[in-house]
C-alpha cells in the first residue's frame, strides 16, 4: 500500500514544471513537500489523483497506474482525498450537504447513512455547530476544515493537502493545522504541500524539498530542515524561517 | 380636443381580452421552453470541435441579437412562405420569438457557465464524481442562480414580443383581439390602454413570482 511516483515529468505547453520526480509514500506516512512558488509541488499533487495528466513516468497508487488508459479515475479518487488552497466549498449547499453529497451520489449511501458520516466528520473537525449553515457564513478557516471533512467523508486511504493554509488569515492558520495534526496522530497517510516549515518539521516522517521541478533533498525533518546539505535547501530555509 | 372617452365598451370587451392574454401567455411560455432548449443546443454547438457547427451557432446568435424581432417573425411567416413553407400565424410567431429567445439565452448561459469557477468542477471531480455528475450536482445549480434573473427578463421580453403577432395576422392573442375590437369601433385609445394595463400586469406577475421563487430557491 503506497503512492509510488516514478520519474514523472509534467509540462504545461512548453513549460516543464515537474522534471523527473521519483518518490514513494508508504501507508501511514506523513510526507511534507516544501519549496518555493512554482517549484512544481502543487502540480505533482494534481497528477497523483489524475486531475492533471502527466507527460512521462508513472504514478502507482496501491499498484494502480493512475495515468494508464482504462484506469477508472472516479473510483481511484475515492481513496485519495484532496484539499485545495482555495477551499472550494460548494456555495449552494449547506455545510452538512457539502459533506453528504459525495457519499450519497458517488458511494450510493442512503441519506441517513450519509448524514451520519457527515455529522461524524464535521464534529471531528470541530464544525458540529455549523451543520445547517451555508459556507458563505463561515470563516476561511472553517471553510477549509469543512473541505477536510468533505474529503474525509469518502473514507480515503490517502489525503493530499495543497497549501491549505496559504490563503488564510494568519489567526486562522492554527485551527486548520490542528485538524491536520489530529489526522496524522490517527495514522492518516498524508502528502502535505506547505509553507509552514515548523508544522512540516513537527508532523512529518519525511520532508521533501522541491526546487525547479526536482526533489533536491528528501529525508527526516531533522535532516532536511535541521541539517540541510544542498545549497538550494539552505537558501530556501533561510528565506522562510 | 373634442374626443369623448367611451370606456364602457372597452370594459365589456374585457373577458375577450383576457382570453387573448391567456394566448399571449401561452405563446410566451412555449417560446421560452423552446428557447431554453435551443439555447442549450447553441451553447453546446458553439463549443463543438466542428467549425460548421460553431459557425451556424454563432450566426444564429448574431442574427437573433442584432436584427429586429419584427423581421425575425416576418421572415418566419412571409420569408419562409415565399420559399413554399407556409406556417400559420401562431406557429410563425412562436418560431420567430423562439429564434430570438434562443439567441439571447445562449449568450446568457455561456456567461453563466463562465461565472462558475473551474475550481468547483475540479473539487467535485476530486471527490470521485464523473464529469456529467459534477456538472449536474455542482456547476448547474450555481449557474442556474446566475442566469435566473436574465431568464425572467427574457420571459417578460417574450410576452411583449408576442404583440408583434399582429403583423403576421394573428388575431387570437391580446394584441390581435384588441386590434379586432379596434377596427370595429375605432375606440383605439380605450382598447389599447386597457390592453397595455393587461400587458403591464402580466409582466409584473412574472417578475414578482420570479422574485418569490428566487427567495425560495436561493437561500445561500
Amino acid at each position: 500500500m503506497s503512492i509510488d511516483i516514478q520519474d514523472v515529468h509534467k509540462s504545461f505547453g512548453s513549460l516543464e514544471v515537474v522534471k523527473g520526480v521519483t518518490m514513494t509514500v508508504e501507508k501511514g506516512e506523513v510526507v511534507s513537500v516544501i519549496g518555493g512558488s512554482g517549484s512544481g509541488k502543487s502540480t505533482l499533487l494534481m497528477c497523483i489523483n489524475g486531475l492533471e495528466p502527466i507527460n512521462s513516468g508513472r504514478i502507482l497508487v496501491d499498484g494502480t497506474d493512475v495515468h494508464a488508459r482504462g484506469t477508472d479515475l472516479n473510483r481511484l479518487r475515492q481513496k485519495i482525498g484532496i484539499v485545495f488552497q482555495q477551499w472550494n466549498a460548494f456555495p449552494h449547499l449547506t455545510v452538512l450537504e457539502n459533506v453528504m453529497l459525495a457519499p450519497r451520489k458517488v458511494l450510493g449511501k442512503s441519506k441517513a447513512e450519509a448524514e451520519a458520516i457527515a455529522v461524524e466528520k464535521l464534529s471531528h473537525v470541530g464544525l458540529a455547530e455549523k451543520l445547517k449553515v451555508y459556507p458563505s457564513k463561515l470563516s476561511g478557516g472553517q471553510q477549509q476544515r469543512m473541505a477536510i471533512a468533505r474529503a474525509l467523508a469518502m473514507s480515503p486511504d490517502y489525503m493530499l493537502f495543497d497549501e491549505v493554509t496559504s490563503a488564510l488569515d494568519p489567526q486562522l492558520v492554527g485551527e486548520v493545522l490542528d485538524t491536520m495534526r489530529l489526522l496524522s496522530s490517527e495514522g492518516m497517510t498524508m502528502i502535505v504541500v506547505t509553507h509552514e516549515i515548523a508544522f512540516a518539521r513537527e508532523v512529518s516522517n519525511r520532508v521533501a524539498f522541491f526546487h525547479k521541478g526536482r526533489i533536491h533533498e528528501i529525508g527526516p525533518p531533522s535532516q532536511v530542515i535541521g541539517n540541510p546539505q544542498q545549497p538550494e535547501t539552505i537558501d530556501f530555509l533561510k528565506s522562510v524561517l | 380636443m373634442h374626443y369623448t372617452f367611451h370606456w364602457l365598451p372597452a370594459f365589456r370587451a374585457l373577458p375577450d381580452m383576457l382570453w387573448g392574454a391567456l394566448v399571449t401567455l401561452e405563446i410566451a411560455l412555449l417560446s421560452m421552453l423552446l428557447g431554453v432548449f435551443f439555447a442549450v443546443v447553441l451553447a453546446v454547438a458553439s463549443n463543438s470541435p466542428y467549425r460548421a457547427l460553431r459557425g451556424a451557432a454563432a450566426s444564429w446568435v448574431e442574427l437573433a441579437r442584432n436584427t429586429p424581432a419584427l423581421f425575425q417573425i416576418y421572415m418566419a411567416y412571409f420569408g419562409l412562405g415565399s420559399l413554399g413553407i407556409h406556417l400559420d400565424s401562431f406557429v410563425a410567431l412562436l418560431a420567430g420569438i423562439t429564434f430570438n429567445n434562443a439567441g439571447y439565452l445562449a449568450e446568457t448561459f455561456r456567461g453563466g457557465l463562465r461565472a462558475v469557477p473551474a475550481t468547483q468542477m475540479r473539487a467535485a471531480r476530486s471527490l470521485g464524481m464523473g464529469q456529467v455528475q459534477a456538472f449536474r450536482l455542482v456547476v448547474m445549480p450555481q449557474m442556474f442562480r446566475i442566469v435566473f434573473y436574465p431568464l425572467t427578463n427574457q420571459m417578460v421580453w417574450a410576452i411583449l414580443m408576442t404583440s408583434l403577432g399582429v403583423v403576421v395576422g394573428l388575431n387570437s392573442d391580446l394584441t390581435g383581439v384588441t386590434q379586432e375590437l379596434n377596427v370595429r369601433s375605432f375606440r383605439t385609445f380605450e382598447y389599447f390602454a386597457l390592453a397595455a394595463v393587461i400587458y403591464y400586469l402580466l409582466a409584473k406577475l412574472v417578475t414578482v413570482s420570479a422574485r418569490l421563487m428566487a427567495w425560495r430557491l436561493f437561500r445561500y
